[in-house]
């Protein structure tokens, strides 16, 4: 616990320390931050108690729950939307809240109706991208944004992008292309889109009119055209202890450690093994956490297989076909018990393996955020999406169908735009999740220089193909969904394919290293800030799977001006071996534990709002309810604040279990605000 | 599920699942119907949840007084916790307007046992911690009435009927009700036939279009209000508090608000000029209106979270007071319609005449009484209920 001050892709923050107080204790935290982060650097997780006596923690770190309300200067806040300020009196929230007994009558300003060619919800890849778009054809627009920096959650991601090269920016790391896509926006958008951060969209309404809080300014905007390009909710996943403080979302992760610099675990545990859980995983390393193992409840992993090698060739075990059973600890979570579940997903008795983790993420999928969109065409709105809030993908993808939007857009003013053919065509292959896996054969130059890709997995990904100066790289026939293989007669040994790789999955090969074919050097990407790796030291070194190979020597690093934040190791390994080697050796795989019952607590939250557990709602299943709204009544499931956003999937998944076919089953109705607002805000009292 | 009945309910909200509840415990044999997919899917769920007795209208009176009964002590009875707060109403009064017209029903009130007295300003404070002092001149304070939540209710109520072995058909819309020789025979839907020798036409804002069926003008015109809810705050407003003068912006009429016992604060305005139909969506305009007569009556109300909005629809009758009757041209055809918005309050008061109305031939309230929600009354020339 404690923040990050030394990072392989980050600069720690040089912003101004100011004071604050959290239950009386004076604290400090960093100019601009969010209350919670500010409390996760001092190790503070538990932000309150629900009024059923529950510790409550964060959890979405994204604004969309309120499991991480604190009382600031008196009002109940989300901690992860509001800042510090200098002097804030915060205090944990236990029970409900009081509402401040401040009686003097209030002046109110006018709520006002803004009228524009364009609104654009969410200034992530799909919203910039597509405001890019309307102000290169001239048309007027407002793009709006609930955080204070545009490129959305481009703006947690530290990797390097896949996708196209020379369209959607890949290999260059996302952090990157937010400021990239923002620099972009200003050049061409400058006067013609207005840009409101720190502003939410709080829904739509019948009259055409969307009502957004601006920095505390309660706003109706009435477009011509609205584009929706909220992006994705991260799906929740209800086990024994799963409503535990310590238990959480990836993206809040990412949030803590990548955006504000958080070290916000010790030992991390992850559920899910998509390209968001592996990703997690692999920056949850960069920051020096230990990551005790992943579980995911398919027989394979369903992200890229070069994000699971990473993770394996970096030590961290892989439990597939298992599942988290439940959580135990009293105010956070202190251990977890995975086991192995059968092709039904059913718990397998007698395979319980338990670890203790202070952190466990929950990567199991994400969900589109529509409402507004949903809302907007059932009230005749011309309204589009893109993003994430279409279709979940990958954020190049996003870009694209912003792009094809934004186009659309202009279309839709009446104005003539052009939409290049190819287009549909990239959005479409870039959307398209891994495919099948072709090894080939390793193409060896004896005696020569040559690059080994690892690479075996259909992606959408060329980089490599891209950067090879003699264009020996080849990807056959056909999108840039096939397997890359080096084919050619010569190599430069440049090692611009390895700086370049997204996947880190390329590794050089010299064999002209040592005539006497005794040992090779190799030559491997490295993002880690690794000062205990001295030069010359021994390190053993591993295999694609992450088994050992043997012993190697680290020769130098180099860095490399093209690749900022990746460097290359040089690495000496015995002759035989350099055909095996993907990576070197850097921590050891967590033992299990005792299985451990701390708490003792059988209880399976659903609702996490409301604390309604699975007893309470699976004999209303058997007894015939089949609406959703029906149980909330009955319940109060999906009454809180996120509005049953968290809970409606789990919901489902209950009926489901019973053996219920879910179109039986009425979803609830869906009603603004999407986010709470204090009544005084739409009065029009603007808050400081 | 069977096709013979005793009596056959259509609508399972507010007033049709109490309704079908009281025939059942009747012994009758009981089919409920509803084109919705569960109970109170209608206006039930738009319901703020107050209930008061204290009306101005002897009929409104003596139905809400058995509905208060049914309520408070349904814990005791049924064993279903339906979040009943007896927290009282309380109208306060800033002009001498409102003052004349609530003295001057106090005595009709009291006349019918009801618990309401005038306080004064200091009294009005002691029950509305923080409410604007300036120009308040006191108000009126009836301890007796109270909240309840109408999902819990109606929930509660479902169970309890299905349990008596009270049927329930969601899903199914009533496309005929069948009559011969003047007789009510039963009711085909859009799935299946029912035989039953009564019906119940207990359809709410749709009672209009049901009705039709059979060739009845029901005088049942839906229109909309809409309401909010905050986040749930530590309790410290005990009434349902209403404020009758009208908005200073020009579209309220009066508005009106309460803190549950889960203690969130719910609340509604009427509308100056009425928004007649069926639309259920929310309006931009709802919030800084309703935001604003808040804060000015209750200024620390602006920091409370407002957590949803809805819209209901309030099934009117020209005269503002419900239709509760026999349909005399066809035998077994029965009205309990047209609750002008009150439907939840009403339901179970009203639910248990119509049961006792079918059982016994007559009402629970005295005839002179009920002849004030007669299908048959002249809904244009009485008076308009001066408490609304």
């Amino acid at each position: 616990m404690g923040r990050i001050l030394k990072h392989p892709i980050l600069t720690a923050s040089k912003r101004r320390d100011i004071t604050f107080t959290f239950n009386g204790k004076k604290l400090l935290a960093k100019e601009g931050e969010v209350i919670s982060s500010a409390l996760f650097a001092h190790g503070i997780t538990v932000f309150g108690h629900h009024h059923d006596g529950s510790p409550q923690g964060i959890f979405c770190a994204n604004g969309q729950c309120s499991h991480c309300m604190v009382i600031a200067n008196g009002m109940a806040v989300k901690a992860c939307m509001t800042e510090v300020i200098e002097g804030m009196l915060v205090k944990s929230l236990e029970g409900f809240p009081q509402i401040p007994h401040d009686d003097t009558p209030s002046k109110f300003s006018k709520v006002r109706t803004i009228k524009t060619p364009v609104l654009i919800v969410g200034g992530g890849p799909a919203g910039l991208s597509a405001a890019i778009e309307i102000a290169k054809f001239g048309v007027r627009g407002i793009l709006v944004d609930d955080k204070n920096t545009l490129g959305g959650k481009l703006s947690l991601q530290t990797h390097n992008f896949f996708g196209s090269k020379g369209d959607c920016f890949a290999g260059t790391r996302g952090i990157d292309i937010g400021t990239l896509l923002t620099k972009e926006l200003h050049s061409h958008g400058g006067e013609l889109i207005e840009v409101w951060l720190s502003s939410s969209a709080i829904g739509v309404f019948n009259d055409r009119k969307v009502g957004i809080v601006k920095k505390g300014e309660y706003v109706l905007v009435k477009p011509e055209v609205l584009l929706v390009a909220t992006g994705a909710r991260e799906k929740s996943l209800a086990f024994a202890g799963s409503d535990l403080p310590g238990i959480y979302g990836a993206g809040a992760f990412q949030t803590l450690v990548n955006r504000d610099l958080i070290h916000p675990s010790e030992k991390l545990f992850i559920c899910g093994g998509g390209n968001v859980g592996l990703i997690s995983g692999y920056h949850a390393l960069q920051a020096g956490i230990d990551v005790v193992g992943l579980v995911e409840a398919l027989p394979e992993c369903g992200g890229y297989r070069v994000h699971l090698d990473k993770l394996k060739r970096l030590g961290v075990p892989i439990y597939t076909s298992h599942t988290v059973l439940k959580a135990d600890g009293l105010e956070r979570i202190r251990s977890i018990t995975i086991c192995k579940i059968d092709k039904n997903f059913k718990p397998v008795q007698g395979t319980e393996k338990a670890f203790k983790v202070d952190t466990l993420l929950i990567a199991v999928g994400l969900s589109p955020l529509q409402e507004i969109y949903i809302k907007a065409k059932e009230y005749g709105m011309k309204v589009f999406t893109a993003g994430d809030a279409e279709v979940i993908a990958e954020a190049s993808a996003a870009m694209f169908s912003g792009r094809i939007r934004g186009r659309e857009i202009v279309r839709a003013l009446g104005k003539t735009s052009f939409i290049p053919k190819e287009w549909s065509g990239l959005a479409e292959t870039l959307r398209k999740g891994p495919g099948r896996e072709e090894v080939k054969t390793p193409h060896i130059l004896s005696g020569s220089v040559y690059p080994l890709i690892r690479c075996t997995q259909e992606i959408p990904c060329d980089p490599c193909r891209k950067v090879c100066p003699i264009q020996e790289i080849k990807m056959g026939a056909g999108d840039m969904r096939n397997v890359p293989s080096f084919e050619g007669e010569s190599c430069l040994g440049c090692g611009q394919c390895v700086l370049s790789c997204p996947g880190l999955a390329i590794v050089l090969v010299d064999e002209r290293y040592d005539q006497n074919r005794e040992r090779a050097r190799l030559t491997l990407p490295v993002e880690f800030t690794d000062e205990e790796i001295e030069t010359g030291a021994e390190v053993a070194t591993v295999g694609i799977e992450g088994e050992i190979v043997g012993k190697g020597r680290i020769i130098a690093y180099r860095n490399a001006p093209s690749q900022d934040r990746r460097r290359l190791m040089l690495l000496e390994v015995p002759f035989d071996e350099r055909l095996d080697i993907s990576g070197i050796k850097r921590k050891e795989a967590a033992e299990p534990e005792e299985a451990s019952t701390l708490t003792g607590k059988e209880e399976v939250i659903i609702c996490r709002c409301e604390r309604v557990s699975k007893s309470e709602i699976v004999p209303l299943i058997r007894a015939g309810y089949r609406d959703v709204n029906q149980i909330k009544a009955a319940t109060r499931a999906g009454m809180g604040a996120c509005g049953g956003r968290t809970c409606t999937e789990l919901i489902l998944g209950l009926f489901r279990e019973e053996g219920v076919d879910t179109s039986e089953v009425t979803l609830p109705v869906d009603r603004p605000p999407y986010t709470e607002i204090t009544l005084g805000t739409f009065a029009g009292i603007k808050e400081k | 599920m069977s096709r013979n009945f005793d009596a056959i309910v259509v609508g399972a909200g507010s007033v049709g699942v109490p309704t079908a509840l009281f025939l059942t415990l009747e012994g009758l044999k009981v089919l409920v119907l509803d084109s919705h997919s569960s109970p109170g899917q209608g206006q039930n769920k738009s319901a703020i949840g107050g209930v008061r007795a204290t009306h101005s209208d002897p009929a409104k009176i003596h139905i809400c007084k058995e509905s208060l009964r049914i309520f408070s002590r349904w814990e005791k009875e049924y064993g279903d916790d339906i979040g009943w707060k007896k927290g009282g109403y309380c109208f306060p009064v800033y002009r001498k307007k409102e003052e004349t017209i609530l003295k001057s029903l106090l005595t009709v009130q009291r006349s019918f046992g009801l618990n309401i007295e005038w306080r004064d300003a200091c009294g009005i404070e002691e029950v509305v911690p923080g409410i604007l002092p300036e120009g308040l001149i006191g108000g009126t304070y009836s301890p007796d009435d109270g909240q309840v939540s109408p999902l819990l209710a109606i929930d509660a109520m479902y169970k309890a009927s299905k349990e008596r072995e009270c049927e329930f058909g969601f899903g199914e819309t009533v496309t005929d009700i069948t009559v011969d020789a003047n007789k009510v025979k039963g009711v085909k839907t859009d799935r299946d036939t029912y035989s039953a020798p009564i019906v119940v036409n207990a359809a709410g804002a749709y009672a209009k279009d049901l009705g039709r069926l059979n060739g009845l003008d029901i005088p049942v015109t839906p229109d909309s209000h809409e309401a909010g809810i905050s986040a749930p705050i530590e309790q410290f407003l005990d009434p349902l508090v209403v404020d009758l003068r009208p908005g200073p912006e020009g579209k309220t009429a009066n508005f009106y608000f309460a803190q549950n016992r889960e203690g969130a604060i719910i609340f509604c305005y009427t509308p100056k000029k009425l928004f007649t139909g069926t639309n259920r969506e929310p309006t931009s305009e709802f919030l800084p209106i309703v935001a604003r007569r808040m804060i000015d009556l209750l200024p620390r109300l602006k920091n409370m979270l407002v957590r949803r909005v809805w819209r209901g629809l309030y099934p009117m009758t020209p005269d503002g007071l419900p239709i509760c009757d026999k349909v005399r041209e066809i035998e077994g055809m029965y009205l309990v319609v047209g609750m002008c918005g009150q439907g939840f309050m009403m339901g179970p008061g009203i639910g248990k005449n119509m049961a006792n109305l079918i059982i016994n031939g007559t009402p629970l309230m005295d005839e002179k009484i009920f002849s004030t929600v007669s299908f048959y009354r002249d809904f244009y020339g009485a008076k308009k209920e001066a408490l609304k």
